[in-house]
């Protein structure tokens, strides 16, 4: 496979004002004054991302991720280490930031288009399937800023994605738009994987990362957690995301939970389409604890199938070992694998305190005809 | 199923597309190369830029060619009934030295706050920022352009012939003017992002440069004899928009030897050099001034490093 981003020992460190003189007069008066700090925003970054490979980037906020991405675009310069790039890149870290709201949106997709390194033969060719793409046919002679912020949004990612990049860098910039577009734009990122383009991806959806990604890297504190399949990143994650709420909690409250295992009464996890399904959780609590119980079914290509209430499965959990069972009526789900995740929220369901991510994994066969992930069992009647 | 089939094409061919190293800082034969690269965007930046400049005016871009045709007339009516100086043609002489000036002036005043002014932009997209100083000083060219056309057709109404020979020189002289003023662009442009008093002391030091160039007067008539006598005259033309202004004027004006219509006395206008060492100087000039645009390109890659932290 073809190396389209390599990233080796990235270090970034910032120098923080707290008192930002940027005035000569300051700098004359007060040459010492204002204390700066050195911050390591990033370090010792090393990793690589295939042609054709999807990576997303996740960890909690001030985690290092937007940094990191910057670095690989090139708008910040990494104070050490070095990033390689093959093939052209196109960034989506701020949507239409290249706008000039003076011109029209005609003029603005050149603009745009060769800020992100397109030449002007290439842009003349995808025109119009920008404009498509946009659904703003009837304004793109029309100047800028008398655009809605959603015809801003659409035509700044329509260029940034017509134009074809062999690698597509993106900031969380799919929470825009319109539900109908914003299915559009995962359409085009799902064509962009067929095409064999490498996708780096910014999210601190999971949801995002289990549909998209082949791959995931885990930043917290401006460190590599993890790098690997996405199931064992998101685990990381979750598990670094808990330390940090256990560390952000009183002491009387900071009582550790893990999952031991799961397991059936019978010991297997195949099941048949309709028929009942037991889970026992084993859960080891250091004290007592009053929270809700979570379980979450995933589809192999990420689609979450269910979770569970958070806010109204109550348990409450004694020190030592606890089992909390799971019982599912008839499972509606047609054949596939399902992986499980279980955990332990707070009683309003908001802060995870034990999460455990494929943690089992089920296996559903089904003997009928119908198509997709659930058994609806349609009656069809011609009236 | 065409994508599906596409996708091997595409992938080898991109095993053969050239590795990009985007490391702590970047050579300036590479960053060269870069905005070499890059020039589409330059073009394209220029243009929104004097679009933006004339949009929603009914006569766009004819402002940039009336306007300069007003400065002269008015100059033209100032100098030969209010301020008498005995200069004949004297608005031909001042407007050879203000084209030059007018450009410097523009190129680097709207330079200095470029890089902060679009903080947006620089924060977000990633291209060789000094394109963004560049493309001012490319606008500050594309009006140089058009008011040496006023120029021009100013002389042609006066009936006053340029001296065609100088336009052998006029080249060697303009890439002078375009290397200075990109070069002052380009490190103004980056030390602004850290001291922002910069744009208002730029607007000062301007000023006070503009009188340190022989625009709206003569070097040879009213300072070169006493520089000459305190050995200052090499200082003087330490100012490189001053060779450029000089040969501007030797081009448009011609004569360095007039006969005052006050006085009705000779008055040295310009220095009597020849065709030749206005050439030699212009090319030592060019010289120089690519170096300098090398150490500004170089200082502004030691200087963008922290603009994401400084803006």
């Amino acid at each position: 496979m073809t190396t389209v981003i390599d990233v080796a020992n990235v270090n970034k460190t910032f120098k923080l004002h707290y008192e930002r003189n940027q005035s000569l007069k300051e700098r004359l008066l007060h040459p010492r004054s204002g204390r700066t700090e050195i911050f390591q925003a990033l370090q010792d970054i090393s990793f690589t991302v295939d042609a054709g490979e999807t990576v997303g980037i996740v960890g909690h906020n001030g985690s290092g991720k937007s940094t990191l991405l910057k670095c690989i675009c090139g708008v910040l310069q990494p104070t050490s280490g070095s990033i390689s790039l093959r093939g052209n890149l196109a960034a989506l870290l701020e949507l239409g930031a290249g706008f000039q709201v003076e011109l029209s949106g005609r003029d603005n997709v050149y603009l745009y288009g060769t800020m992100l390194g397109f030449s002007k033969k290439r842009i003349e060719q995808i025109f119009d399937e920008i404009v498509a793409f946009s659904e703003i046919e009837h304004f793109i002679d029309t100047q800028v800023k008398f655009y809605s912020s959603g015809m801003y949004v659409r035509l700044a990612f329509a260029v940034a994605v017509n134009v074809n990049p062999d690698i597509l860098v993106v900031d969380e910039v799919l929470a825009v738009g319109d539900e109908r577009f914003q299915a559009k734009c995962i359409d085009r990122i799902r064509r962009f994987q067929q095409e064999g383009r490498a996708i780096l991806l910014v999210t601190h959806s999971a949801d995002q990362v289990r549909a998209l990604c082949d791959r995931a890297v885990v930043l917290d504190g401006g460190r590599m957690l993890a790098n690997g399949d996405v199931a064992d990143s998101l685990r990381i994650f979750r598990d670094a995301l808990m330390q940090e709420s256990v560390a952000h909690q009183t002491e009387g409250e900071a009582a550790s939970i893990v999952v031991d295992a799961v397991t059936t009464p019978n010991g297997s996890f195949d099941v048949a389409t309709g028929a009942a399904m037991r889970f026992d959780v084993q859960l080891t609590s250091e004290t007592a604890y009053s929270g809700n119980f979570v379980m979450e079914i995933y589809s192999r290509d990420g689609v979450l199938i269910c979770r569970t209430d958070r806010q109204s499965s109550p348990v409450n959990l004694r020190p030592g070992v606890n089992l909390v069972s799971v019982e599912l009526p008839h499972v509606p789900l047609l054949d596939g694998i399902f992986d499980i995740n279980v955990g332990i929220v707070d009683e309003r369901g908001s802060n995870v305190k034990a999460w455990s991510e494929k943690v089992a994994t089920m296996q559903v066969t089904y003997g009928g005809r119908e198509g997709g992930l659930v058994e609806l069992g349609a009656l069809i009647r011609q009236q | 199923m065409d994508d599906a089939a596409s996708a091997p094409h595409h992938i080898a061919s991109l095993a053969d597309a050239p590795v990009r190293v985007v490391s702590a800082r970047i050579g300036l034969g590479t960053r060269l190369s870069n905005l070499w690269g890059r020039r589409e965007l330059l073009r394209n930046l220029i243009a929104s830029d004097i679009r933006i400049q004339y949009k929603g005016s009914v006569l766009g871009i004819v402002w940039s060619m009336l306007s300069p045709a007003f400065t002269l007339a008015i100059f033209d009516l100032v100098f030969s009934i209010f301020l008498k100086n005995g200069i004949p043609n004297f608005v031909i002489y001042l407007f050879a030295g203000l084209v030059v000036w007018n450009m410097f002036f523009a190129g680097v005043m709207s330079a200095t706050s470029v890089i902060v002014d679009r903080a947006g932009l620089v924060k977000k997209v990633s291209f060789p920022r000094e394109i963004l100083p560049l493309s001012n000083v490319g606008s500050a060219v594309v009006y140089f352009v058009i008011q040496l056309g006023v120029l021009l057709l100013f002389c042609g109404a006066l009936g006053h012939a340029p001296d065609w020979h100088f336009f052998l020189v006029l080249p060697v002289t303009f890439a002078c003017l375009c290397f200075f003023t990109a070069a002052l662009a380009i490190v103004m442009s980056a030390l602004t992002v850290y001291l922002r008093d910069l744009k208002h002391l730029t607007a000062v030091a301007l000023q006070l440069w503009f009188y340190l160039t022989p625009v709206v007067y003569s070097y040879e008539n009213s300072l070169a004899p006493a520089l000459h006598k305190h050995g200052l005259a090499t200082l003087y033309f330490l100012n490189p928009i001053t060779l450029i202004v000089l040969t501007f004027q030797r081009t448009f004006y011609v004569s360095s030897t007039v006969i005052s219509t006050v006085t009705h006395q000779p008055l040295n206008l310009l220095p009597t050099w020849s065709l030749g060492q206005y050439f030699e100087r212009n090319l030592a000039c060019l010289g120089g001034m690519i170096v300098l645009f090398l150490i500004a390109l170089a200082i502004f890659g030691r200087l963008e490093g922290n603009f994401e932290s400084e803006l």
